[in-house]
């Protein structure tokens, strides 16, 4: 079956009880149990509840794994993800994970005697390198955020399998309509389902799939013993986002496309990352090793001062913290999603103060090529920054 | 302003575009800056949600508390709250705990090198000589579930005060409406807001209350780094929960007394566990420390085999896995809540196959005794003979 008749008819999309097309919203935290020797399929919600457990047999088809998981956010999901790990183990993690993941590993895990390694995992033998004996997992994003770097999925799972190691995939920015890692070799797979999966910036959470039973077992447990479970409300919403997911993804793949390549010709713009660029150097990798580049592309204008111009005089976009949605979000990495990273660490990373990053919605392209046409068009000239900004943002 | 008026205004007028008097829910995740570096003070719903926040300044304000954050269940919070402690750190807990919270301790956070002590916390004598160097803090059940044990939560903050070391009180039994730990010294207070201040075993939540700006500030942190919030729509949920709070706890105790009073004359129950019954080992300091006594009992039976056949019989409580909703629940520990304590802890606290624990629920006390006098009878019959 295609992923457009598997999002709506493949999963459990549907109430087996009266047929409903939309499985309804169980708003209860305990079930009755008829017989004490026979404890019914649900006891208390946070263990399990029909509502959740219908969005997380759809994401599990959807990736292909075995099981899943709904928690309260992305960052719940990734949080619970981690304590899979205990005190004494290392993990190689992608250096442009996510600010607040970034955070989470540094401030809390830290505390709890997990140590991180940052490399480039777009360079595949420093994942290798980083491997150390303690070292129990790698952590991966592709593409990154907000640089967009490719990591090769088959070839960091071969190493994690070498090693024996556990390889985590935020899969946020393709969802599997376009990538699904775990076909790729990778174990667990997660997403802040708060971006495109829920898709209507009206629900925070957060999702995570496993390839295997026993690694669904030990989730589970966390799952359960942490407690960071989604709620039922955002459960159905976030199953009727997903229903749409192919449509609107095609339409804002669709816009990146064209905008990525319109602002490369803009000469007030002195870089664009997009996979789907011909010349981005994760290029190839990425159509090998997924059906499509997606809706997210970053740009770099030179400096803060014309980052903030621009930011004024956009109209249509939303200016906001978060991504995958229908509206076109603008967000500018440095004090937003990459704010909890130290500045030095974000300079190593590219994300640059003149750096926006943008994540397509559904309005009309030509409509969001003109908006931004006027914005850029106006913007004081990059020669007034400071030199040494300029060399900087280029670099 | 009484903690009735603050609970039924929680919200009230805040939202001063249109007058709503119920606070609306805001699903939005993403808010609109007015430009770069500029905030409305929301940014991303994970950090701060409108909604979340009318509940989370609520029950502040109904604990006594500077800091109020909700999360995704009552789990999520002590899980929360435990972000505090770094490896190798130490912790005192009450010896009779609800079990997700032991499991919590010894299977999930024990990986981390935090380490537990379980101790009758009524002994203040035994709890000094389990600080150690290394511990910060001491977490308190009071009533303990499933046994209702009552701690002194003023004597165990002021120890706690001697030896620098944190005061968590987990306050789901008897909410804000009846004790408020953080009044008595305590630092954080808890809640499986599922339970009580839901009050309608409809909604997974829970809160964690802070005292001090400092504390605040780290549990803010903690909160919106490991993201487990509650949603918008069960924030409001909750927030409609404990605009009754006064009205439900009233009629819980007075229905628990009722039904407390009754089993103990019953031929098939050899003990009853009520603070609200005077001759509770604990009636005296919950006078002292709290305003009332809630509408949890737990009881004894006189023998293993009449569990199962009064489970069978009744017919207006229900058999379920949790408590504080205005149904009537009837939890056997031994297999359910307490599942997860190893069965010699089980068994030196008191936890054993006869222990049964009600919820006792707002229905009418004359339908609530019949139903379990009626099982309570039948299980002598069917469950073989009082030994």
């Amino acid at each position: 079956m295609n992923f457009a008749t598997r999002v709506l008819h493949g999963t459990s999309c549907f109430d087996p009880a009266t047929g409903a097309s939309s499985v309804p919203i169980y708003q209860a935290s305990t079930f009755h149990q008829a017989d004490l020797d026979q404890p019914g399929k649900f006891d208390y919600a946070r263990s399990g509840n029909p509502t959740r457990e219908a969005l997380e047999h759809a994401i599990a088809g959807l990736e292909g794994g075995e099981r899943g998981f709904a928690f309260a956010s992305g960052m719940a999901a990734i949080s619970s993800v981690f304590m899979l790990f205990s005190a004494g183990d290392h993990v190689v993690v992608a250096e442009d994970v996510y600010g607040g993941t970034f955070r989470f590993l540094t401030k809390v895990l830290s505390r709890m005697g997990i140590t991180v390694t940052f490399v480039d995992a777009s360079q595949t033998e420093a994942v290798r390198a980083a491997i150390q004996p303690t070292t129990k997992g790698i952590y991966l994003e592709t593409p990154s955020n907000p640089t967009l770097k490719v990591t090769d999925l088959s070839a960091v799972c071969q190493i994690g399998k070498e090693n024996g190691l556990l390889v985590i995939v935020d899969n946020t920015f393709l969802t599997p309509y376009y990538q699904r890692p775990l076909e790729l070799g990778a174990d667990i797979v997660i997403h802040s389902a708060t971006k495109f999966i829920g898709g209507h910036s009206d629900v925070v959470a957060g999702l995570a799939v496993t390839r295997d039973t026993a690694l669904g077992e030990q989730l589970y447990f966390i799952q359960n013993g942490m407690g960071a479970i989604l709620g039922v409300q955002d459960c159905w919403l976030v199953m009727r986002g997903l229903k749409t997911l192919k449509a609107r993804l095609d339409v804002s793949t669709r816009t990146a496309e064209k905008i990525a390549h319109w602002l490369q010709a803009h000469p007030a713009v002195t870089r664009v990352y997009y996979t789907g660029l011909a010349d981005h150097p994760g290029h190839e990798i990425q159509e090998a090793q997924a059906s499509g580049h997606g809706a997210v592309l970053s740009f770099d204008v030179g400096s803060r001062e014309r980052a903030k111009a621009l930011f004024d005089r956009v109209k249509l976009p939303i200016v906001a913290v978060s991504l995958g949605a229908v509206e076109t979000i603008l967000s500018y990495p440095a004090a937003m999603s990459h704010a909890a990273m130290p500045a030095e660490e974000r300079a190593q990373r590219g994300i640059t103060d003149g750096l926006i990053r943008l994540s397509a919605g559904l309005e009309d392209v030509d409509d969001l090529i003109l908006d931004l046409q006027q914005a850029l068009d106006s913007l004081p000239s990059l020669e007034a920054a400071a030199p040494s900004e300029k060399a900087f943002s280029r670099a | 302003m009484h903690l009735e008026t603050k609970l039924v205004q929680a919200g009230v007028g805040k939202d001063e575009k249109t007058g709503a008097v119920n606070f609306p829910v805001y699903y939005s995740t993403a808010y609109r800056h007015p430009t770069l570096g500029e905030s409305t003070g929301f940014d991303y719903t994970r950090t701060a949600n409108p909604t979340r926040v009318v509940l989370e300044e609520a029950i502040a304000a109904a604990e006594s508390g500077d800091g109020g954050f909700a999360c995704a269940s009552g789990m999520a919070a002590i899980h929360t709250v435990m972000g505090l402690f770094s490896q190798g750190d130490h912790l005192i807990v009450s010896l009779d705990l609800y079990g997700g919270t032991y499991r919590l301790f010894e299977q999930v956070l024990s990986r981390y090198g935090l380490t537990f002590s379980y101790v009758d916390l009524r002994d203040l004598a035994v709890l000094e000589s389990a600080v150690k160097p290394e511990t910060k803090a001491i977490f308190v059940e009071t009533p303990t579930n499933p046994l209702i044990q009552i701690t002194d939560i003023g004597e165990v903050a002021q120890l706690a005060k001697q030896h620098g070391l944190l005061t968590i009180v987990d306050n789901t039994f008897m909410t804000p409406y009846c004790q408020r730990p953080l009044e008595l010294g305590a630092d954080i207070v808890l809640h499986s807001a599922t339970k009580y201040l839901g009050g309608h075993n409809d909604v997974l939540a829970g809160l964690i209350v802070t005292k001090g700006q400092e504390l605040s500030e780290k549990i803010r942190f903690l909160h919106n780094s490991i993201g487990a919030v509650l949603g918008p729509q069960d924030s409001w949920l909750l927030l409609r929960g404990m605009k009754t709070l006064a009205l439900r706890m009233q009629r819980h105790q007075s229905n628990a007394f009722a039904v407390a009073s009754k089993l103990k004359e019953h031929p098939a129950v050899t003990e009853v566990f009520y603070p609200g019954l005077v001759d509770h080992p604990g009636h005296e300091v919950q006078l002292k420390q709290s305003s009332g006594f809630s509408g949890m009992v737990s009881f004894r039976v006189r023998s293993a085999d009449q569990v199962k056949p009064f489970l069978k019989h009744l017919q207006i409580v229900s058999f379920a896995e949790s408590l504080g909703g205005v149904e009537s629940l009837c939890t056997y520990p031994a297999t359910q809540t307490h599942a997860d304590i190893p069965l010699e802890i089980r068994e030196y606290v008191g936890v054993c196959d006869r222990l049964l624990r009600l919820s006792v629920g707002i229905e009418h006390p004359d339908d609530l005794i019949a139903d379990l006098c009626q099982a309570l009878d039948a299980s002598l019959t069917l469950g073989g003979s009082v030994r």
